[in-house]
């Protein structure tokens, strides 16, 4: 794809050379975790193809819905109400944060001490490596945790930032906060876009979304069949590419996917035979970011839930379609966000049983809970997780890392053990 | 017919062969040097025929070269498992202190592992960083712990990373405090970072202690005060992982 999308890439400022190598590295990468994989669907076609293009023919529909005056709004998490901005006719777009790029770069304006991801968009921002991020008319932060809330007060230089204020509990005055908050970014969204959101548009937007959610739900019922039928890797995969890729385009490949992965589950066809079923939980895991997946699945496991950002957190609950004036409809978005059980609430103890129901009802024989190397609050939360799930009866391990390959081999030699000890 | 259970460690790799008929075993131990498939194809010469289970962290080298052979890898966790509830049924804990790793398992009553603990990324705690030490006090790594025996006076030395703690132990040295003394303090280090991990398993007695570390009479003596006298070093505690290797390829 190099050759023909390069002088969009010089236009859109990024460093090319740069640039090269490291699709170069996830080219290798992909290869190696999802390439060489047996038996795959024939439906990952699309999303083998969507990841070979992640940063050519997307782009430049992005690019070309840009010049027809539509706008584009990055995001880095779950919380911003992706409603309002399709109702606006805008297109919003999860921002790049899953590879270890521009680290030193970024390392001259954040401490060393700070989260992978965080580290990530910075890097990719100062590196110029991303081409979403120079393609977004806004850029939109939240104050879901210290790390991120400080580190858009420094990004805000570097590309235009609007923050959510995230509640971090869940009384009615936090409620309002948020109700509060939403609406100003609808005013924000109408602001950028010069679009007026209606009953109309944002009940469009609203029935777009939680397609988009019940499609991945759909997922996550077929994968969880004994044999399981596709690899947490590529489930992952789907999952990830929701968050860049066209939702009408996504939604409809997604479910030719499922209608596949429902043949195969009726011919009882599995993917990992004798392999240990397993669930992760924790921080989410963005585009490239495979490693602790690959480790898993190469390690005499399967994995066939995400307890996750990038995964059941984003997906579990849909906005109530029962609205029919534009308050009400807002009323649902905000009610259905303040449902998202982060690690940056207190107290959160709904995560804790969603952890609970989700290993029982996926009939996992252990959870192995993600936390990225200096991120506090799921750090926090995984010995209440441990301890939730050791009363359930369910064995977990608790993994830190970040997104560098220098301890592979150590992580090999623990999660190994765990499939060992569970089998 | 024999059973081959080999341990591949960053320091040494040992083998033992264990005959299943009688259950009699016997163990060889060479260094790990910087070609360990040179010292690997030593070991496993005469292998011919043999199961071989591969643990340690070249584990996977050897399933990989000796294709010939039928071999299957297990972790260094479940080998020091295996072989120390074959040598100590009772065992309900294991610390086992590497070259470069070290892990504290929990056993169930039947042996079986129910929880562990193993340090990430650097050397802090393990048999690497007493060999650093060894050697910036210029004392022989065999003879380190019961140099540090020889101390009469408590000093602190409170970083667990091996290259503050060679700060500390300069600047203590450049105050004139005794090496005896030093090194003591290094020692109590390691056994701090242990009973650290031994506290978040559980750490119910009895506790064996395994792996090269484990040759160390300072580190032992320390542990077993801060445990109350409950820890077993049994003899050999360095092959006790090519033990469990080879037992997993006997047994179910």
């Amino acid at each position: 794809m190099t050759a023909s999308h390069e002088a969009m890439w010089e236009r859109l400022g990024l460093d090319l050379e740069a640039h090269a190598s490291l699709l170069e590295v996830l080219g290798k990468f992909y290869g190696d975790i999802y390439l060489s994989q047996q038996g795959r669907l024939r439906g990952m076609e699309y999303l083998d193809f969507v990841l070979s293009e992640i940063h050519g023919l997307r782009i430049r529909e992005l690019d070309e819905a840009r010049a027809q005056g539509r706008k584009v709004v990055g995001t880095f998490c779950v919380f911003v109400p992706e409603e309002i901005v399709w109702a606006a006719d805008a297109i919003q777009v999860g921002l790049c944060a899953g590879a270890e790029a521009g680290t030193e770069a970024a390392e001259k304006i954040l401490p060393r001490n700070t989260c992978a991801l965080i580290k990530s968009f910075v890097g990719f921002k100062l590196a110029r490596l991303c081409p979403f991020t120079e393609l977004c008319d806004m850029v939109v932060g939240e104050t879901t945790c210290d790390g991120k809330k400080k580190a858009y007060e420094t990004f805000s230089d570097y590309a235009p930032v609007y923050v959510m204020e995230i509640p971090q509990m869940k009384r009615s005055e936090d409620r309002a906060l948020w109700k509060a908050e939403v609406l100003r970014f609808k005013q924000a969204v109408e602001d950028l876009t010069g679009r007026s959101i209606t009953a109309e548009n944002l009940r469009e937007a609203i029935g777009l979304m939680n397609r988009r959610r019940r499609v991945l739900q759909r997922l996550n019922r077929l994968r969880a069949a004994h044999p399981v039928p596709i690899s947490g890797r590529d489930a992952l995969l789907i999952n990830q590419v929701s968050f860049y890729d066209d939702p009408e385009r996504f939604t409809q490949k997604i479910h030719d996917l499922c209608d596949e992965l429902e043949e195969k589950v009726r011919r009882g066809k599995g993917v990992a035979d004798g392999a240990v079923r397993v669930m992760l939980s924790g921080c989410p895991m963005a585009v490239p970011n495979w490693k602790l997946p690959y480790i898993v699945e190469s390690s005499g496991a399967v994995v066939v839930g995400e307890e996750s950002c990038i995964g059941t957190r984003n997906t579990r609950d849909l906005v109530d379609e029962g609205g029919t004036t534009l308050e009400e409809m807002l009323d649902a978005i905000v009610d259905r966000y303040l449902k998202i059980d982060c690690a940056c609430f207190t107290p959160n103890q709904e995560r804790l049983e969603h952890i609970v129901d989700m290993a029982r009802a996926l009939d996992v024989q252990g959870v192995i809970h993600y936390g990225l190397s200096f991120c506090q609050p799921y750090a926090m939360e995984s010995f209440k997780v441990e301890k939730a799930l050791r009363d359930a009866g369910i064995p977990m391990l608790a993994i830190e890392t970040d997104y560098s390959m220098e301890d592979v081999e150590q992580l090999k030699t623990r999660v190994e053990a765990f499939v060992e000890m569970i089998r | 017919m024999a059973v081959i259970g080999i341990d591949i460690g960053s320091r040494s790799i040992e083998r033992v062969v264990w005959d299943q008929a009688t259950g009699a075993w016997t163990w060889d131990k060479v260094p790990t040097t910087f070609d360990p498939l040179t010292q690997c194809r030593k070991l496993l010469a005469d292998a011919d025929g043999c199961p071989v289970v591969a643990t340690g962290y070249g584990r996977a080298l050897v399933a990989e070269h000796f294709a010939e052979l039928s071999v299957r890898t297990i972790t260094e966790i479940q080998a020091y498992a295996r072989g120390v509830h074959h040598l100590v049924p009772e065992a309900r804990t294991v610390v086992d202190i590497g070259g470069q790793d070290t892990k504290v398992i929990a056993l169930s009553p039947q042996g079986a592992v129910v929880k562990f603990e193993m340090n990430d990324r650097c050397a802090a705690g393990t048999g690497k960083f007493l060999e650093f030490m060894a050697t910036s006090l210029q004392i022989p790594l065999d003879s380190f712990g019961d140099f540090a025996l020889e101390a009469d006076k408590q000093v602190a030395i409170n970083s667990m990373c091996t290259v503050f703690a060679e700060s500390e132990a300069t600047s203590l040295m450049a105050r004139g405090e005794r090496p005896q003394n030093i090194a003591m303090a290094l020692h109590r280090a390691i056994v701090r970072r242990t009973l650290a991990m031994l506290r978040r398993v559980g750490g119910e007695s009895p506790v064996v202690f395994a792996g090269g570390v484990a040759h160390n009479r300072c580190v032992c003596r320390l542990l077993s005060e801060a445990l109350g006298g409950d820890v077993i070093v049994p003899p050999d505690p360095d092959v006790l992982g090519a033990l469990g290797a080879a037992l997993a390829g006997a047994g179910p």
